[in-house]
């Protein structure tokens, strides 16, 4: 591509349409295309609106717990040696992941727009129960779509759910996992559009969802470079972060694209290796396509099928990805790599053991590669990971793995 | 003229309404899609709506999504579907046929090749459920060339001012869904609908067709009276399907039977509505 990457060029996305360069766009079903347009108006006057930001931050200070700390893992980054590692602790929001800084966003957008239902798509179920616990709070009616293999494989998840009073509905349909959900919800809401807010994981599906999601997680963002400005006097040498649909990455990246000295690794599911077909890397194998609403880079087949992806993490488990990094890919601000499963289990492990902080799997991919880029850099740079979840909701998932009965 | 004017033309001159089925191609066969397409023309269809099977029908009730599977499942693809209407065209050439799918196998295919190999093939309308009029516009551009009706959705959300600008690059004819929903779903609102193709009518001339939530003939004779045609799809699909269920002995032409029969029942309900 022949764009050049300016520091203002971030600020230009997306355009009206909901562009980011031939990315993104509102590719939905008619009936959807008024829903679209009111969410769009109500939160382009809601952006830069006094109470609105303050009624966010507020929660976001109160009831998730933000600012999250910024951890330097010494120990770990004796052991891997080169670059200081700091993990921007995510996994200590309230939930134990990055979603819920998402959902108290759009359930916010739901309140004002008088919806008093919401629906959710959710793999690893960390979305679904970030969002059954806003609507618990806000005693909003939650339904959450989840498929029926990532209900066996996050079985903890599913029953905080229920605990919290949503309904969680197993989708049966196609591969059974994330994009089935994100289907049958879709679904739903042409279905219910007049009462039902649509709380979208995460950067993905039909324009303002890519923008509006990413605006609330670049909290994450906003503050680590603040917090690496006071722990270390500098910037960042880079950011590492994994990329299922790519909220948690473009949440910590968004804040930093204009500092184009920090260099950016966004890390896909490598699943059992990138020959094997067995992965959820669209990015680094895949090609542009259209899927849930948006333009982007997808697992596709030659007759443009969508294919079914593996990770071993649910929320990984996806065969497209935001279209805001279909275009940093493009521009080549980002370099999208990958983990494979193998790899991701031993980081895990590592993290656990050496720093006593048990990240989701998902993180974990995010782990591995930034263990490896550590090694290449000199002491005097670091690194600020995204520590997007906790991995407690994983333990069935490493013990079976291992061949363990708990 | 083209063929979807020119059967529009030819039944309003007769006072009769227009019969749509939409099946999807590769279901329950690949082998049987041509003959199954003959056999609704002979039962009283005047337009064709031929499914191109996806990976992820995200406008589909269950019984559309699972005909999609089926298709996938038996190794249908956009070129087959392509070969089918290809086929069908040697021996029919006065039924238009309608294409209806989603964006990304066209994606795959490209818009300028897809438009030719359409062209080529006898397609005569494409709806693509996914490509909105923010986004059609360039596969558009590329269907005029080739004389290929882009044919638009109008739902019961679409405000007045969209219709209009809607309306304004319509060609063939204007396809009104009946309900907020996925296909197959929903109890269908007369009284509404007949409200909002007023609406429609007010603003065009080109016909209107009615589909999502068209069981059986009782209710298409009361969308014919207020549509220029009437979509019928989950229903047949429903029929065959349970008729292969309770007898999985019979050949494919006979469960296309089930399909038949009802487009008949629905073939007399619509002729039967006062126009
Ligand atoms: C802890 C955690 N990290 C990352 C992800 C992947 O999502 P995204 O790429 O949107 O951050 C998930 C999704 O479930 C998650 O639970």
């Amino acid at each position: 591509m022949t764009v050049e990457v300016t520091p203002e060029l971030f600020a230009s996305v997306p355009d009206a349409n909901g562009r980011f360069g031939q990315f993104g766009g509102k590719f939905v079903a008619e009936t959807l295309m008024t829903a679209l347009t009111e969410l769009q108006a109500l939160y382009a006057s809601l952006k830069s609106d006094a109470s609105f930001i303050a009624e966010f931050d507020r929660d976001l200070a109160h009831y998730v717990g933000r600012p999250s700390p910024l951890y330097e893992a010494s120990r770990l980054s004796d052991q891997i040696g080169g670059a200081r590692i700091f993990l921007k602790r995510e996994d200590l929001n309230h939930t134990g992941a990055h979603k819920v800084n998402n959902t108290i966003g759009q359930a916010l957008l739901a309140k004002y727009m008088g919806k008093r239902r919401v629906i959710a798509e959710t793999g690893a179920g960390q979305h679904g129960v970030a969002t059954a616990t806003v609507a618990a709070r806000l005693g909003l009616e939650c339904h959450v779509f989840m498929g029926e293999e990532d209900i066996r494989r996050q079985s903890l998840n599913v029953y905080r759910m229920k605990l919290l009073g949503a309904d969680v509905v197993p989708v049966t349909s196609g591969s059974r996992t994330l994009k089935d959900a994100m289907n049958e919800a879709m679904r739903d809401w042409v279905t219910n559009v007049d009462s039902t807010f649509y709380i979208i994981g995460t950067v993905a599906g039909p324009h303002p969802y890519p923008m509006l999601v990413r605006d609330f997680q670049s909290v994450i963002g906003r503050e680590a470079r603040t917090q690496s400005l006071s722990q270390t006097g500098k910037l960042p040498d880079a950011l590492v972060a994994c990329v299922g649909g790519g909220s948690n990455a473009i949440g910590l990246f968004h804040p930093f694209l204009q500092d184009l000295g920090v260099e950016m690794y966004g890390v896909e599911a490598g699943g059992k290796g990138l020959s094997t077909g067995q992965h959820a890397a669209p990015l680094s194998v895949g090609s542009p396509g259209v899927l849930h609403g948006n333009r982007t880079y997808l697992m596709q087949d030659d007759d443009g099928q969508i294919l079914e992806t593996h990770s071993v993490s649910a929320g990984l488990d996806y065969p497209g990805v935001g279209p805001e990094h279909a275009w940093l890919k493009d521009i080549g601000r980002v370099r999208y790599v990958t983990a494979d499963d193998r790899e991701t289990l031993e980081a895990f492990h590592r993290l656990t053991r050496i720093e006593g902080i048990m990240p989701a799997l998902e993180t974990a991919h995010a782990l591995a590669y930034a263990e490896k880029l550590a090694s290449e850099m000199s002491p005097n740079q670091h690194i600020i990971v995204n520590l997007s979840g906790r991995g407690d909701k994983d333990i069935l998932t490493v013990a079976a793995l291992e061949g363990i009965e708990v | 003229m083209s063929r979807l004017t020119g059967v529009f033309a030819k039944l309003k001159a007769q006072r009769k309404k227009a019969l749509i089925p939409y099946v999807v191609a590769g279901d329950p066969s690949p082998s049987g899609t041509v003959e199954l397409l003959h056999q609704l023309v002979a039962a009283g269809a005047d337009v064709l709506e031929v499914g191109v099977p996806f990976s992820d029908p995200m406008s589909e009730g269950l019984v559309i999504q699972l005909g999609h599977e089926r298709a996938l499942a038996n190794g249908m693809t956009l070129r087959g579907v392509l070969d089918i209407i290809t086929d069908f065209r040697r021996d029919n050439t006065h039924t238009p046929v309608v294409m209806m799918g989603y964006a990304n196998p066209i994606e795959r295919f490209g818009y300028d090749s897809f438009a030719e190999a359409s062209s080529v093939a006898g397609v005569d309308g494409l709806i693509t459920v996914d490509l909105p009029p923010e986004e059609v516009g360039r596969l558009d551009h590329a269907l005029i060339q080739v004389g290929i009706d882009n044919i638009f959705l109008i739902s019961p959300t679409t405000e007045n001012e969209r219709i209009e600008t809607i309306v304004a690059r319509a060609r063939g004819f204007i396809y009104y869904v009946a309900v907020k929903g996925v296909t197959g779903s929903g109890q269908i609102d007369v009284n509404e609908v007949a409200q909002r193709v007023g609406v429609i009518r007010g603003m065009t001339d080109l016909p209107v067709a009615v589909g999502f939530g068209i069981k059986d003939a009782d209710s298409a004779s009361h969308v014919a009276q207020v549509a220029d045609a009437v979509v019928v799809g989950s229903a047949l699909i429903d029929e065959m399907v349970r008729k292969s269920r309770a007898d999985a002995s019979l050949e494919e032409i006979q469960i296309h039977e089930a399909a038949v029969q009802l487009l008949k029942r629905i073939r007399s309900g619509v002729d039967s509505s006062p126009s």
